[in-house]
């Protein structure tokens, strides 16, 4: 920095007029794709809030069991519908920590009801860390401890207890193990079929191209929901839990194909006459090759961004489907499972807190639909 | 006469459409091992009620369920004469349900219409909803308009419908006396249609429509407006507003017929989805119309009414599209008859 005689200050270095800009524009030039996606979807709160969201609540399904207080089936006989109650810290002006209050239930002889006496002279503190029933931590290792629960004698029911007296908040952390997997297993099978029909209609054309698209056009102009349910009828009434839910999630998937294989075939209608492919051809890779090496990649990740979309529809589709009773059944546990205790309106009136299972749907249907919208804005880094 | 042509056109695919839908259907109903009938014999034998298992023998010759497959879908749609001759679906011979023991055509009868008037309703509702938000929301995109239509849209899309059926259910009644359950008053089942009976059908219709048409309305509402924001911004618009045209004669000569289009064309992908809904929310709502019977149908192998139930709901979609297609061409001239893409 050097002083002129009339004042200013001026650099010393010489000048170079390249230097200035490519300063600027090289860390943008030289970043890969998914640094600028990434730079571009930051901007996008609520697809980031959504996608942190979904990625704790996925994070969080193997630990189900050991936050949740009680095990998904663990009956108290002496609970039906009880209402939910509520943790305090304070008694009397008092802090003693988080603590319940003991309920006892008595029978009401007017509505015919149990009513439920919460016992305000004791507080009954929570326990944290300690035993209660025994689950498998992740599926695999057995383990008796869990977060907080109540004292012997005491009850903990965050949102209530169900119909048979199950802790309806334990249910509802339990059921999210199979509700949110529905959708991811569903969308692998939709996917492998769209990507793989779409690409084989868009790159050979021709007979394959009409046939293909034909079919897509039939399966998108029928109603989903009658075919899931004819669908999940068949399943066999004897197979496991475990099986019925595959087959559910399969099912799923095989329905929602046709609109993915549809954008995959317009792609690749469009890319299939570009240079680099003809060369790839001349070059003599195979047609699999190019598919996979040359073409997907271009707009995998859009296909990422329409999954993200099409999750919700299977979760609200396997909530239907158990809902009504064709998907998964009684052992099971999934939050359509637990809504079907809550389709008549006396419970929605008496008990409301059965229903309660359909706040996690809305939420995390709400955060799948800002996620993928989030992530379809920030996929062209270079559009502003 | 090209018009005409296209309807034909578009009306013999139609037709080509339905008979794949048919097979497909025979084929996912008669998916589950056995069928109605041999179910029932096996039950018999082993109570040992010999009577009844000749019976079912019988019945299941009669309807002839001990041939190949292929052969009882033949039979079903009447393409072969089966062991009473031709009488098939398109002989308007529906079949026989085992478990109500009365011909399908009986049981469905007045539900097809009603499932048809609740479906209509459902669109009509999408449109009238649709239409207005949509503009709005786009003419003043960025403004708590804008924001509140689409929190509402996306609180739409995200419920799902059968428990908004309930909720709404349950408030209706509770603060608009609205009436529960049903199509209808139980006092008009089965009466010739009145005034009153035309209009206890639509105080009932009120709360399924909106449930179903919710979801519909909030898809349709975000596109029109994404399509009316595009148009928004062409130099066309712009001439219209340097010329000094009111915003709004200016909003509804040109951007809104642009944008109108998509709108028509829209209904193949709305039907579907919509009729889903109406089958999902009958069952909740316990509607007249074929969702109960579906299930019913579905959960004891029915398989003559479940097939006919389902095929019904595919030609409803079949040929809303159709019409929606050919309401398209209507409205916009510059649309190709012949074919689609090649």
């Amino acid at each position: 920095m050097s002083r002129l005689p009339d004042g200013r200050y001026v650099d010393d270095a010489p000048y170079d007029p390249q230097t200035s800009i490519q300063q600027i524009e090289r860390r943008d030039l030289d970043a890969p794709n998914w640094l600028l996606v990434w730079r571009k979807f930051r901007r996008h709160k609520l697809g980031l809030i959504s996608g942190l969201f979904l990625l704790l609540s996925y994070l969080m399904l193997p630990f189900a069991g050991f936050i949740a207080p009680y095990t998904p089936n663990q009956r108290m006989s002496e609970h039906l519908y009880a209402p939910p109650q509520s943790i305090k810290l304070w008694h009397e002006g008092k802090f003693v920590g988080p603590y319940v209050y003991r309920t006892t239930s008595e029978p009401d002889m007017e509505t015919f009801q149990w009513k439920f006496v919460p016992d305000t002279s004791r507080p009954i503190p929570l326990k944290f860390f300690c035993k209660g029933d025994s689950y498998h931590l992740a599926g695999l290792f057995p383990s008796e401890t869990h977060l907080f629960c109540a004292q012997e004698g005491a009850t903990v029911f965050l949102w209530g207890s169900d119909r048979l007296g199950r802790d309806v908040f334990s249910r509802i952390l339990y059921g999210a193990q199979l509700s949110l997997t529905v959708g991811l297993i569903g969308i692998t099978v939709s996917f492998l079929l769209g990507i793989g029909f779409g690409s084989i209609a868009g790159y050979f054309g021709g007979k394959i191209d009409w046939v293909i698209n034909r079919v897509i056009e039939i399966l998108r102009s029928l109603p989903e929901l009658p075919l899931w349910l004819a669908l999940s009828a068949a399943v066999p009434s004897n197979w496991g839990p475990v099986s019925v839910f595959f087959i559910i999630s399969v099912i799923l998937g095989i329905l929602d194909w046709p609109g993915l294989a549809r954008s995959v075939r317009a792609k690749f209608l469009s890319l299939r006459e570009e240079e680099y492919v003809r060369a790839a051809e001349m070059m003599g890779a195979s047609s699999g090759r190019v598919i996979r090496k040359h073409l997907l990649p271009n707009f995998m990740s859009h296909l990422i961004a329409s999954a993200t979309l099409s999750i919700p529809a299977m979760i609200l589709g396997e909530t239907a489907l158990s809902f009504l009773g064709l998907g998964l059944r009684a052992p099971a546990v999934s939050w359509g499972v637990m809504l079907n205790d809550a389709q008549n309106l006396a419970s929605i009136e008496i008990y409301p807190w059965t229903a309660i299972p359909m706040l996690p749907i809305i939420v995390v249907v709400l955060a799948f639909n800002f996620l993928g919208d989030g992530l379809r804005d920030s996929l062209d880094p270079y559009d502003s | 006469m090209m018009l005409l042509r296209y309807a034909i056109y578009r009306f013999a695919t139609m037709l080509l459409t339905l008979l794949v839908v048919s097979a497909l259907i025979f084929l996912i109903i008669n998916l589950p091992p056995g069928d109605y009938l041999s179910n029932q014999i096996a039950e018999l034998r082993a109570s040992g009620q010999d009577a009844g298992v000749a019976k079912a023998e019988f019945l299941r010759h009669e309807y002839a369920l001990d041939r190949p497959l292929w052969e009882q879908y033949m039979i079903w749609v009447g393409f072969m004469p089966g062991p009473n001759g031709f009488s098939g679906l398109i002989h308007g011979n529906f079949g026989w349900s085992f478990e109500f023991d009365r011909p399908v055509a009986e049981i469905v009868g007045e539900s097809l219409w009603l499932t048809v008037l609740v479906n209509l309703a459902a669109v009509l509702f999408v449109y009238l909803v649709a239409l207005p938000l949509g503009v709005l929301a786009a003419a003043r995109s960025k403004t708590w308009v804008d924001y509140t239509s689409a929190f509402v849209g996306y609180l739409g899309l995200a419920t799902p419908n059968f428990l908004l059926a309930l909720i709404l259910f349950y408030y209706g009644h509770k603060y608009f006396n609205l009436p529960i359950g049903g199509l209808m008053d139980p006092r008009f089942e089965g009466q010739p249609m009145t005034s009153d009976k035309a209009w206890s059908i639509l105080v009932h219709l009120i709360v399924p429509t909106f449930v179903i048409g919710t979801s519909g309305a909030a898809a349709m509402m975000q596109r029109l407006r994404a399509n009316l924001l595009d148009e928004l911004g062409k130099p066309y618009v712009e001439t219209a507003i340097a010329k000094g045209m009111s915003p709004r004669r200016m909003l509804t000569k040109y951007p809104l017929r642009m944008a109108f289009n998509p709108f028509v064309a829209d209904i193949g992908n709305l039907l579907p989805s919509m009729v889903s809904g109406s089958v999902l929310v009958s069952v909740v709502l316990g509607l007249q119309t074929i969702g109960p019977t579906l299930l019913t149908a579905l959960k004891t192998q029915d398989q003559f009414l479940s097939g006919f139930v389902l095929m019904f709901v595919a030609l409803l979609t079949l040929v809303g599209t159709m019409v929606s297609d050919v309401l398209l061409v209507l409205l916009d001239p510059r649309i190709r008859y012949e074919g689609r893409e090649t």
